[in-house]
């Protein structure tokens, strides 16, 4: 691709870059408002009178001698004790990635490979499962979960999201791994290996951009996630999202909403780092699928 | 692939599926032609700390003992999907009948609950789908093109809309949009007008939520496309340009139908989403302008006194609609699946 | 980065010691207490100190959250029973009736709770089905500079309140000067339930789940809602109490009917526009149309205790909660989260609104087992009319259609 990019032509590198700066601006400055906000009290960030306050401060200067004030931070973090959620968040993140991303991959290659009518008919039915609200899968699992004690435990809510992102994976790794030529698995089957085999030392090397890809999204998903840890973890158990929400609640308590705002900025960082990592590794998966191919 | 291969490799994800997706579809279906049994109301006095006042309560023993009987509840066969609430037949056709003409027919169509909810349910999806795909697939090109030390930042930032959750991220957004916050400010600003408000009329309502919709999803697209464009066979495009080709024909006959599967596979997946839309509506606080399917299940399901057939049947009916409105997609992977 | 992290540990330890210690005698010492409840801080209150009852043996949990009603039903319906107890409210303690998972309490109160006030106790049919600790509604709240620059006395009706907010806006002093929670949905319900029942009509034919709003009093409870919409800011349907306090406390209002326990910390003078901080006084609710009932309902929020759980466990929950809800639990910090019904309460300044409520005569909200769909129908089905979209009749006329149909859904009617 590097040669291409060189040959590009002048204003359409311009345009280009333009039209990317805009995007960048637009996708950014909702979240650039919010870390410059979550230095204010909730009476600046959240003022009915201008929009100006939340850029100047007039009441964090009167209330804490300074336009700037690290309270929702403190609040967060050491009154309320969110480094928990945070916990409780990564232990949830991580397994659903692990493990959505095993059954996705497995049960999408074969879907990818199969020649069957009945693959076309699973995927459908993956599609159906889908498209079901996932408010009211939920509110039908309270009764039996409660009931048989599974109720508000990490690994409950854990394997719910994972199967009820399931579809999703599914349809997106076959897509991804319909990419992958057939004859790099099929000559790996020539010379002797089992579908195990040939899975682990020909599909997994070069699967990487689309696992990759699909990770991301199981990670959003899991991190994200309301409805689910909401509704299923116990007070203890609760993950980030559930907290931030404990923080607005039905009627606001003074000062608890700048709790959330902060708690949402502090947690981006490590997100960046994230994708960070995981960007060279996109790239490190096409070159390894480039050589082999 | 041999049968028992595939179903060694597809155990897994078929078991999840099955028990936290399947089972409680088919409990859904059942739940949906069945509704509470009658209930025995009896007249009684209740004492609060604000006096005593003549009420009513459930007669307990009377219902307990039909609920021994059908635990299920009464069946109704298809009259919640009937009701006035969800396809409301009957009250189509009066207003077939007692309409002067096709604009008051329409009028009355659209004060039924469930078609002025697929009417913003429709627009919705109609707008922010395409939209949303093309925005993420014009900026995975332009990073693509940037150089690979600012790739990281760049994508880390484009992907922001998506990571910070809905939940602040639409709460934010709203009192952005306030007439006197930032946003809200501006647009005042640009029309001209100090009274404009995109909260209380509802083509601005409808038109700032398609907005956030569109924002809020377009990294989807842009990640997708970015990781398909990694993929895009490198001797095809240098043999192209070797050929000659110029830089929109490598786009439109390599880039493009190696990019198709994924497309599909966003279609399919945004079309359904935004069939389901909700929770915009709800963080927007956007309800008295524009309501969907899935808000009515929210409603339903979060009311003081929970209507559970209701929602079952408004459940049934998202799905059949996702499937109505993919059948095309849908048939086309049934032409081509197993080819290529 | 590290000491930070110590600081932020020693902190932990030292909150999570200060929770333990405090043990208290409750007069039980085995048994399972796990309370399902809403999470604002009169809650946390009573669920702390009903955990301080925590023996080795008698464990005391609580899962408080806003998503309670949710999960509150399936959470009692299971034998055993999840949670031992549920926190509600006036409304929402229907929900748990109509499904038989609560008990009455009378043995209990008979054997334990002798000292529990007689007006603390929530009698359905005759039976103790819940025991009430704090009480809420909403009342005039405004300011007193504003009023006084246009010379009136704080408003005793809404047609006062419209006929001063003319005055405040034709004066240019503010130009929306009159706030309220009018956010479709619940609390659009609401409004209208408190108008209604300022009008002096009932909801549904007596004795019966047949629906009766559409008369000349629904259309005029409406009318009056709409002339008080044109003085609210033009976003009015998208303002919960959080954004109508919001407005408040930027100085944009007047005058507003707002929850009682939602006017403390409008008072407050740190975090606030001090000038509107200490303008804002509470006043007594409003009636309506030369009617004598204020138009507001009464609120109180209290305890029930589960069915399908053993006697042991029943009596157990019941002590914590006694001790939860006990006159030790006021002190400085505790006494201004709410309108307490405990023995020893002593209301500030901020709480006469709902004092003057209750003596006032207000109603309570309606305790039928119907009253939740009514209020849902409602809050859906207003706004078109306040959006003129569609005339008075009409809009009550498809209210009570969309109640029918959920209620012969659930039974009520056939």
């Amino acid at each position: 691709m590097t040669a291409v990019a060189q040959k590009r032509p002048v204003t359409l590198s311009l345009i280009l870059s333009g039209f990317l700066i805009l995007w960048l601006v637009i996708a950014i400055f909702p979240f650039a408002w919010t870390l410059w906000g979550s230095f204010k009290v909730e009476g600046d960030f959240f003022s009915k009178a201008s929009w100006q306050n939340a850029l100047f401060g007039p009441l964090t200067r009167l209330e804490h001698g300074s336009a700037f004030t690290g309270a929702g931070y403190y609040g967060a973090w050491v009154q309320e004790e969110f480094w928990r959620a945070a916990l409780n968040s990564l232990v949830v993140v991580v397994c659903v990635v692990v493990v959505s991303l095993t059954f996705g991959t497995l049960g999408g290659y074969a879907l990818s490979r199969s020649t069957y009518r009945y693959a076309f008919w699973l995927l459908l039915l993956a599609l159906v499962f889908r498209a079901m609200p996932p408010l009211t899968l939920v509110s039908g699992y309270l009764l039996p979960f409660y009931q048989w004690n599974l109720w508000g435990h990490l690994p409950t809510a854990i394997i719910a999201l994972v199967a009820i992102n399931q579809p999703f994976t599914l349809w997106m790794l076959t897509a991804f791994f319909r990419n992958i030529p057939k004859d790099l698995d099929e000559s790996a089957r020539v010379d002797g290996c089992t579908p195990f085999q040939a899975f682990r030392y020909v599909i997994i090397p070069v699967m990487w951009p689309g696992v990759i890809t699909t990770g991301l999204f199981s990670f959003l998903l899991a991190y994200n996630d309301f409805v689910v840890t909401s509704m299923l973890l116990s007070k203890q158990n609760q993950t980030m999202i559930p907290k931030i929400a404990s923080f607005l609640g039905t009627t606001q308590t003074e000062g608890n909403v700048m709790f959330a705002v902060s708690s949402v900025v502090s947690v981006t960082a490590p997100l960046f780092l994230l994708v960070m990592f995981f960007q060279r590794q996109i790239v490190s998966g096409l070159t390894a699928g480039a050589v082999k191919g | 692939m041999k049968h028992a291969t595939f179903l060694r490799f597809f155990l897994p994800t078929a078991t999840a599926m099955l028990l936290f997706i399947a089972l409680p579809i088919v409990s859904v279906l059942i739940q949906s032609v069945h509704a509470p049994h009658d209930r025995v109301v009896v007249e009684v006095e209740n004492c609060t700390p604000f006096g005593c006042t003549k009420s009513t309560v459930i007669d307990q023993a009377a219902t307990e003992r039909l609920r021994e009987e059908k635990p299920q509840g009464r069946f109704v066969g298809l009259d919640i999907y009937r009701d006035r609430s969800h396809l409301a037949f009957s009250e189509i056709g009066e207003a077939w009948n007692q309409a002067t003409g096709a604009g008051d027919f329409f009028a009355r169509l659209m004060n039924l609950p469930f078609y002025r909810a697929l009417v913003f349910t429709l627009t919705y999806m109609v707008f922010v789908t395409p939209l949303s795909i093309l925005l993420g697939f014009v900026v995975a090109l332009a990073v693509n093109a940037i150089p690979r030390l600012f790739r990281g930042p760049v994508i880390f930032f484009s992907l922001l809309p998506m990571i910070v959750t809905p939940l602040i991220g639409a709460l934010i957004l709203f009192w952005m949009v306030d007439s006197r916050g930032i946003i809200g400010a501006a647009v005042q600003w640009l029309a001209n007008d100090p009274n404009l408000s995109l909260k209380a009329s509802t083509t601005l309502t409808w038109i700032m939520l398609i907005v956030y919709g569109t924002w809020s999803t377009a990294p989807f697209a842009f990640v997708v496309y970015y990781a398909g464009l990694q993929t895009v066979p490198q001797d095809s495009l240098e043999s192209a340009m070797l050929d000659g080709a110029t830089r929109w024909h490598r786009i439109r006959y390599i880039v493009l139908p190696h990019l198709m599967p994924l497309t599909v596979f966003m279609f399919l997946i945004k079309i359904m989403d935004n069939f389901r839309v909700f929770e915009p509506i709800v963080s927007f606080n956007a309800a008295a302008h524009a309501q969907s399917l899935s808000y009515f299940i929210y409603s339903d399901l979060g009311g003081e006194t929970r209507l559970l057939s209701s929602a079952a049947a408004t459940s049934v009916l998202t799905i059949a609609g996702v499937l109505v409105l993919l059948s095309p997609v849908l048939v086309r992977t049934w032409r081509q699946f197993g080819k290529a | 980065m590290m000491r930070t992290m110590k600081t932020a540990l020693t902190l932990a330890a030292l909150l999570a010691a200060g929770t333990a210690q405090a043990q208290v005698n409750c007069g039980v010492t085995s048994g399972r207490v796990n309370i399902v409840g809403n999470e604002f801080p009169a809650i946390k209150t009573v669920a702390a100190n009903a955990a301080k009852c925590q023996t080795g043996t008698l464990t005391v949990k609580s899962n408080l959250t806003s998503t309670h009603q949710r999960i509150n039903l399936p959470g009692m319906q299971g034998n055993p029973a999840e949670y031992t107890a549920a926190i509600i409210a006036t409304s929402s303690i229907v929900a748990l009736m109509n499904e038989n998972v609560i008990r009455p309490l009378d043995a209990l109160v008979a054997a334990d709770g002798k000292d529990i006030p007689k007006n603390q106790l929530i009698t359905i049919d005759g039976k103790v089905m819940a025991v009430a600790f704090m009480a809420n509604a909403q009342h005039l709240v405004y300011r007193k500079d504003i009023l006084s620059q246009v010379g009136a006395e704080p408003p005793k009706t809404y047609e006062d309140m419209i006929r001063i907010g003319k005055q405040i806006r034709e004066r240019g002093i503010l130009k929306h000067p009159i706030g309220g929670a009018y956010k479709s949905g619940w609390a659009l319900g609401e409004e209208f339930v408190n108008m209604y029942t300022g009008y002096g009509a009932d909801f549904f034919k007596p004795g019966t789940a047949e629906v009766a709003i559409n008369n000349p009093r629904g259309i005029a409870a409406l009318n009056t809602m709409k002339a008080l919409t044109e003085l609210m800011h033009p976003d009015f349907l998208t303002h919960d109490n959080n954004e109508t306090n919001a407005e408040w406390k930027s100085g944009n209002l007047a005058m507003m009917n707002m929850w009682g326990s939602r006017t403390g910390v409008l008072m407050v003078k740190e975090g606030n526009d001090p000038k509107v901080a200490e303008n804002t006084m509470v006043g007594a609710p409003m009636t309506v149309g030369g009617g004598k009932i204020p138009a507001t309902t009464l609120w109180w929020d209290g305890w029930t205790v589960a069915r399908n759980i053993s006697d042991e466990d029943a009596r157990a929950t019941f002590l914590a909660l006694k001790n939860g809800i006990s006159p030790s639990i006021l002190n400085d910090e505790t006494m201004g989260q709410a309108v307490w019904m405990i023995a020893g309460y002593k209301p500030a300044p901020v709480n006469q609104g709902v004092m003057q409520t209750m003596a006032m005569g207000a109603k309570p909200y309606p305790m039928l087992p119907y009253m939740g769909l009514l209020h849902t129908a409602l809050g859906e089905g207003i706004a078109p009319f306040l959006q003129g979209r569609k005339d008075a009749e009409t809009t009550l006329a498809d209210i009570e259609k969309a109640y029918t149909t959920a209620a012969k859904e659930k039974g009520f009617l056939k």
